[in-house]
């Protein structure tokens, strides 16, 4: 049996920042940088939240809908690049949470924003040389950009789980393709409390170069073209580039629509493909193609040629949230609030 | 002194050039200018590089013999001197490989411009080139070159009722020009209301008011105007090389609406050739911002002071005039690579005046203008250039 999704999950936390009123406290026009970057509102997770709580909270989605026994994981990945511990992994906790504990194999992978796609091709390969029955695979990060900078207005927080199986395959995996240079784009080391970037650098020889060419090169592969797919999921650190990217490689709008929810949360990082994959899985029927391609600074893309099957008609998606509710729900906050939940505030006595 | 010609050019293309190094362009642009002259290597004299900040930009001083090494040079102990004088370094470096020649000493110059400003982001690159302003009574201030530029368009508004609409004019006009240009950093066409409604830098200048920093490399050969035949048909004579200095900070001008050096270069340069300014048919002038291309035009003597604005406005520069102004985009939209910015200029000139200029070729270019500056003025470098018949 081919080895594909049989279950997800997706969690974002529940309040909300705009870039108004981010601008409004830098003297910036917020709403224009808002309406220039297509981000309306990003999510901010609460002071109790954190990669491990948002990959719980999504795995745990993922088992009930798939009533999956966590018993039968045999891998856990976490993907991230704000993993609570630089050493202490988060899957450890996320496994034991859930109740997946012993006898599996976890680890935390980091690769900027596609280490959740690492993690499912990790997954694909275990499953499919029968070495695992179940490997989940999450994305999920509550990256920050620095007070002032203009990653301040889109980084977000959220994550999404995907199980990956034999049996009672929702949407197949037909291929997955990989296209990584050493692109120093965006970058945070050691110790380092913000991440640094090479500004307009993250775009073309970075983002649109890496997810161009791992399109072109999985279409090439599956002998397919644009209007072959029905939805399209990119990476998406802000609405305007996956957008310009879409655009260029030929997708509609249309066929865009579902995979782009980086305007209303903002740029979840590890988890923003992902979260962009669940939304369509959400609202996909039986025979869908869709095409899904993250990216990561560094950098690298991973392309996911899939397809919907029949499963996906029986499966439970009654509990836990559509990504739409999301979307459409959430509770703003003053930069004041924000700034307290994200620790900007420097306490007195530290 | 004996006549100087311009036997050969060449120019990189402008803009964001992350894949290639400074050495890289500067090489590349120097044997496009030697191909160009039929020349080769054995001939020549020496080398000298206009570069503004190559140590503060890429880390590395001392690039005279940089590039003559990589150019495959190294061994042949050439001279090779880096000039620098702000944004107008390039043009500087052709005024003393224009000397030399003239001068007898040597025969055969390659003179270069190269910079690369897009490797550093955007606020230090920002921070370097305001240097070129006077640090001690300008940039500790929080004066950047645009801010300061600023004022200069405040002041010409207040005294000359320029308008909003009338510097927005000077960008639209070089991006139309740029539209052009293989070269150009900038190949976009831009509307009235996509400048004004561009965020603001300092005002009255917004974004699309200031040129771009860019990364590139020009190139030309001179030699003696007397054996100029031997390389090329259209051998093209300096009719005059003319430098001329100012105060560093704006605060110690008369007025600031006019720029001294560029008025004394251009009036020394016009006495050089015997030439007047309505001799000229085309025109690089300097148009970092909007406002610095409308002060020169009255600076040069095209244009009555103050009369600019609307005198550009009514769109007579834009090609099929008596003069033809920045044809290659300009620093707007070719792009502004501070140190080669005045090599490339002289590159367009040449192009214009030779017919080599394809789709920007302006009909009976004969005498052409280039006008480069440093900081807000305290170098003007002018070049008149002619085609020897």
């Amino acid at each position: 049996m081919q080895a594909g999704i049989v279950s997800y999950g997706a969690y974002v936390p529940r309040y909300r920042i705009t870039p108004a009123e981010i601008g409004r406290v830098w003297g910036v026009d917020g709403e224009a940088m808002g309406q220039g970057l297509n981000v309306r509102r990003k999510s901010v997770p609460s002071p109790d939240e954190d990669t491990i709580t948002i990959s719980t909270e999504a795995l745990r989605t993922a088992l009930i809908r798939g009533a999956i026994d966590p018993q039968q994981i045999g891998a856990l990945y976490v993907g991230s690049e704000s993993h609570p511990y630089a050493v202490k992994p988060t899957a450890t906790v996320v496994a034991q949470a859930v109740g997946a504990t012993p006898n599996l194999t976890a680890a935390d992978f980091e690769f900027a924003c596609k280490a959740g796609t690492a993690a499912i091709q990790t997954c694909l390969g275990m499953v499919g040389a029968e070495m695992i029955r179940y490997g989940v695979a999450i994305g999920t990060d509550t990256s920050q950009g620095a007070p002032g900078d203009a990653l301040e207005y889109s980084a977000s927080a959220g994550g999404a789980a995907f199980v990956l199986g034999r049996e009672h395959v929702i949407c197949k995996v037909h291929r997955t393709v990989s296209y990584t240079t050493d692109t120093p784009d965006f970058w945070r080391r050691e110790g380092q409390k913000y991440p640094s970037h090479g500004g307009r650098f993250t775009g073309e020889p970075a983002y649109f170069r890496h997810v161009t060419e791992c399109s072109h090169r999985i279409m090439e592969a599956s002998g397919t073209t644009a209007k072959d797919y029905r939805h399209v999921v990119f990476h998406q650190p802000n609405g305007k580039f996956p957008q310009r990217v879409g655009k260029q490689l030929g997708f509609s709008d249309t066929q865009m629509a579902y995979g782009l929810v980086t305007p209303d949360i903002g740029n979840t990082y590890s988890g923003a493909a992902l979260i962009g994959l669940a939304n369509v899985l959400d609202h996909c029927g039986p025979g869908e193609r869709i095409l899904m391609v993250g990216y990561g600074s560094g950098a690298g893309s991973d392309a996911f040629d899939l397809e919907t099957t029949d499963e996906i008609a029986r499966f439970d998606r009654s509990f836990g949230r559509p990504v739409q509710w999301y979307l459409e729900h959430g509770v703003e906050l003053t930069y004041a609030v924000y700034a307290k939940f994200r620790g900007k505030i420097h306490m007195g006595g530290e | 002194m004996r006549e100087v010609a311009v036997l050969g050019v060449g120019q990189t293309k402008f803009g964001e050039l992350w894949d290639r190094s400074f050495r890289e362009i500067g090489i590349e642009a120097g044997l496009q200018a030697l191909v160009d002259a039929k020349l080769s290597s054995a001939d020549l004299n020496g080398l000298f590089l206009g570069n503004m900040a190559s140590g503060s930009l890429i880390d590395q001083e001392h690039i005279g013999p940089l590039i003559l090494d990589y150019a495959g040079l190294g061994r042949r102990h050439l001279p090779a001197v880096r000039v620098e004088g702000g944004g107008a370094s390039g043009a500087l470096a052709l005024h003393q490989g224009y000397l030399a020649v003239a001068s007898g000493l040597y025969d055969y110059v390659v003179v270069g411009g190269a910079e690369k400003l897009t490797d550093v982001p955007d606020a230090t690159a920002t921070q370097i080139t305001s240097s070129t302003a006077d640090h001690e009574w300008e940039v500790v201030f929080g004066a950047t070159l645009p801010a300061l530029w600023a004022l200069v368009a405040r002041r010409h508004m207040h005294l000359y009722g320029t308008t909003r609409e009338q510097l927005a004019r000077v960008a639209v006009h070089d991006h139309q020009m740029g539209s052009k240009n293989p070269n150009a950093h900038y190949r976009n066409k831009l509307t009235l209301d996509q400048v004004l409604g561009a965020g603001p830098v300092a005002e009255p200048l917004g974004m699309l008011d200031c040129a771009p920093f860019s990364d590139g490399a020009a190139a030309v050969v001179l030699g003696p105007l007397e054996t100029a035949r031997r390389h090329t048909d259209t051998p093209i004579r300096i009719a005059a090389s003319q430098v001329a200095c100012d105060t560093m900070a704006l605060q110690h001008r008369k007025e600031f609406t006019t720029l001294e050096s560029t008025v004394v270069a251009a009036q020394q340069a016009f006495q050089h050739a015997r030439r007047a300014p309505r001799d000229v048919t085309v025109a690089e002038i300097h148009d970092a911002y909007t406002i610095s291309a409308l002060v020169a035009l009255e600076d040069l003597g095209f244009v009555e002071k103050g009369r600019a604005g609307p005198v550009f406005a009514s769109g007579q520069f834009a090609g099929g005039g008596a003069l033809t102004v920045n044809p290659s985009g300009g620093l707007k939209a070719q792009g502004r690579p501070f140190g080669a910015v005045g090599v490339a200029q002289v590159v367009e000139v040449v192009r214009q005046l030779r017919g080599e200029a394809k789709d920007r070729q302006i009909a009976g270019a004969t005498l052409g203008l280039t006008h480069d500056v440093g900081g807000t003025g305290a170098t003007s470098v002018v070049h008149l250039l002619e085609r020897s018949n």
